[in-house]
């Protein structure tokens, strides 16, 4: 933090002044005058916690995928499938036994195994040929998307949001003042957040795993080079298969949670796809900090984006890719 | 046998002495190539209506695309998912430039004015999309030009001032000159096999100019090529805009044969598709992306009356499409051409080892 500082003053300050500026912009009555240029403050908080929370599904998705190339270099094109999958398993759970919670777990235990079963049977025969195994996953996620269209139509599904959940809450966060002098505070449905603060838990465990335990340590140890680690005795073939099952299962919960505050149908699986690989090319490929910041980026740009410029909100995302390809081609927080 | 053995032994190196006297044209003393072109040059006497248009220039327009991807991946080593978007952006200038049945969106050039502009526009278009993609390497090429393709996907649906949304441009006009319509099935079949033939040898002659060999120098040590001088960047972006040009070649043909375009021309499952027709074909050669786009276009118009007859679900072509693809992406690695090749060496070395000549046919890269 420190050294960031030292080195960068110029941007330091500019990191600074913005987020003093996004505080600003949360806690403040926005005065008449911005509400008349940029429309009410509701709005506006409405678009970033969306966008935040969107951030987190986003991040989801994308720390499985980014935690499977960093270790063994496998762009993983199903894992678009692997989502759509996980959420089908979760929709089916809870609508057979009504349980949310049970869900997630069914939807881990699922989508882990299908990454365990591709992993030895599929990837294991064509270790180091990158280019063979993107075209691999490329044909494995075909087969998916028409194996799941079979499975389960062209219909639009939901998962049912638990009782418990349904409905706003309150934030001390003031978007207006009445007339009266008294003030409004936002609304915001209680589940989205939930998700959210379950996604950071998610995000600080893996964190916490990698950089604090004996397999964090051996993961990171392969990210850096897997043939000295194999030559140091580790077995690690299965840690690919572990690694494979923990990203693979991330995506299946993904798929859960998608289901609940949007809904699967065919085509949501190369959505997010293409979501996680900006996510993953903005923040760098192969970095859960990455994931992490990419994700909140995307998902901020997206949401802020569709409300106020609703026709070029996607070009706002594309346009980020470029200018981080542009000034720094390996991602925002990339250590090569 | 043994004389015919031995007339095959004597025959093969000579062959290979005489290739680089030909400066490089091996279809010249290949009979089947001849036979080939002589039953393209035919086939409006052979085919009738659907099978010209639905199978052989939609074949040769797919293939078009496939073989600007092949001329990348094959010759640069950059697998790119973006050239049907480039091919579908100039079938879009196509329509927004010409004539067509959104009057409101259409310029009303005449195609003589709409075309060219449309290639150039297409062209600068896949040159930046290219400049950013070499900015990265290998796999991360393939995600930077899908994510691409994918925003002018989503672009596309967005947007109604240019592109009209998700309804698409419909009824293009298609050219009328010199008494002839050309969308006509028998002068479109040529027109389409004409652009193939030129778009096939150009590529055939580039990988063999000092242009190409130095790409393919690139590609296989991007680090000796920038140490010898050359730059290795430029001659990636220069890849780029070629097969740029000849994709956006294969969108003007593309949007002449349906006559409109629409978002879902351009869907990301549409790029996949064209990297399925040049990997399924082989990426080594320039004929192998015709080979892959006809295998395709075969499997789309007929699979679903196959399954039906077999007692499947008609629906699940795209199942078969994948499937097939897993195969050949597993068991070989050069595609079709892949298989027949190593097919024919086996054969070869079988017979040369009965008549008990080793090491000759085991060199197989």
């Amino acid at each position: 933090m420190t050294r960031f500082v030292e080195r960068h003053p110029a941007w330091a300050l500019i990191v600074i002044i913005a987020i003093a500026l996004a505080l600003w912009l949360t806690l403040a009555v926005w005065p008449p005058g911005l509400e008349e240029a940029i429309g009410r403050k509701r709005v506006f908080l409405n678009a970033v916690f969306n966008g935040i929370t969107l951030g987190g599904l986003y991040f989801l998705v994308a720390s499985g995928f980014t935690l499977i190339f960093g270790l063994m270099r496998n762009v993983n094109l199903a894992h678009g499938s692997l989502y759509l999958f996980g959420g089908y398993v979760g929709y089916a759970i809870s609508a057979s036994t009504g349980s949310w919670l049970l869900s997630f777990i069914v939807a881990f235990i699922l989508t882990a195994l299908v990454g365990v079963l591709l992993q030895l049977i599929v990837f294991r025969r064509m270790e180091g040929q990158d280019l063979r195994q993107t075209m691999v996953t490329i044909g494995l996620s075909i087969v998916f998307a028409d194996l799941m269209l079979w499975a389960c139509g062209g219909d639009f599904y939901q998962i049912q949001t638990p009782n418990w959940l349904i409905g706003p809450i309150e934030l001390p966060l003031i978007t207006a003042v009445k007339s009266s002098g008294e003030p409004v505070y936002l609304r915001y449905p209680l589940v989205r957040l939930v998700i959210f603060a379950a996604s950071v838990v998610i995000g600080l465990a893996m964190w916490l795993a990698l950089n604090r335990t004996r397999i964090g340590m051996i993961i990171r140890a392969g990210v850096d080079d897997r043939d000295i680690l194999a030559a140091t005795g580790v077995r690690i073939q299965l840690v690919f298969v572990l690694v494979f099952a923990l990203g693979a299962g991330l995506a299946g919960i993904a798929g859960v949670v998608g289901g609940t505050f949007q809904s699967l149908s065919p085509g949501e699986d190369i959505r997010f796809l293409l979501a996680s690989l900006v996510v993953v090319i903005v923040g760098g490929m192969g970095s859960i900090p990455g994931a992490a910041l990419g994700a909140l980026i995307i998902g901020l740009a997206e949401q802020l984006g569709s409300v106020y410029i609703p026709t070029y909100a996607i070009v706002v995302t594309f346009l980020i890719m470029v200018l981080v390809l542009a000034v720094r081609p390996q991602g925002l927080l990339a250590r090569r | 046998m043994s004389l015919a053995h031995d007339a095959r032994v004597t025959v093969r190196p000579a062959a290979a002495a005489q290739r680089p006297k030909l400066r490089g044209w091996p279809e010249i003393n290949n009979p089947a190539a001849w036979i080939v072109a002589a039953i393209l040059l035919i086939m409006p006497l052979i085919a009738n209506g659907f099978f010209l248009i639905e199978i052989f220039a939609t074949t040769l327009i797919l293939g078009i695309m496939a073989l600007s991807l092949m001329f990348l991946a094959g010759y640069g080593g950059m697998v790119s998912l973006m050239q049907l978007t480039i091919a579908g952006f100039s079938a879009y200038m196509v329509a927004v430039f010409g004539v067509s049945g959104n009057a409101n969106i259409s310029l009303g050039w005449p195609w003589w004015l709409a075309v060219p502009m449309a290639l150039a526009l297409a062209t600068m278009f896949g040159t930046l999309g290219g400049a950013l993609a070499v900015r990265t390497e290998g796999i991360y090429t393939i995600m930077i030009t899908l994510a691409i393709g994918a925003a002018f996907y989503y672009f596309t649906n967005q947007n109604w001032a240019i592109f009209n949304g998700h309804t698409g441009i419909n009824t293009v006009a298609t050219p009328h000159f010199w008494g002839v319509n050309w969308r006509a099935d028998i002068p479109f079949y040529y027109i389409v096999l004409a652009v193939a033939a030129l778009c096939y040898f150009a590529v055939e002659y580039i990988s063999r100019a000092p242009f190409g060999l130095a790409l393919q120098g690139v590609r296989d040590n991007p680090r000796r090529m920038a140490a010898l001088g050359f730059n290795v960047n430029a001659h990636r972006v220069a890849a780029y805009a070629f097969a740029s040009f000849v994709a956006a070649l294969a969108g003007v043909l593309q949007v002449w044969n349906y006559r409109q375009i629409s978002p879902g021309s351009v869907s990301v499952g549409a790029c996949i598709d064209i990297l399925i027709i040049a990997v399924v074909g082989g990426i080594t050669r320039p004929i192998g992306p015709f080979i892959g786009a006809l295998i395709f276009v075969l499997l789309r118009t007929f699979a679903l009356d196959f399954l039906v007859k077999l007692g499947l679900d008609g629906n699940r072509f795209r199942l078969l499409i994948g499937l097939g693809f897993l195969a050949i992406v597993f068991w070989s690695s050069d595609g079709v051409i892949g298989l027949w090749q190593s097919w024919r060496q086996r054969q070869r070395s079988g017979a040369a080892r009965s008549s008990g000549r080793h090491g000759q046919g085991s060199g197989h890269g």
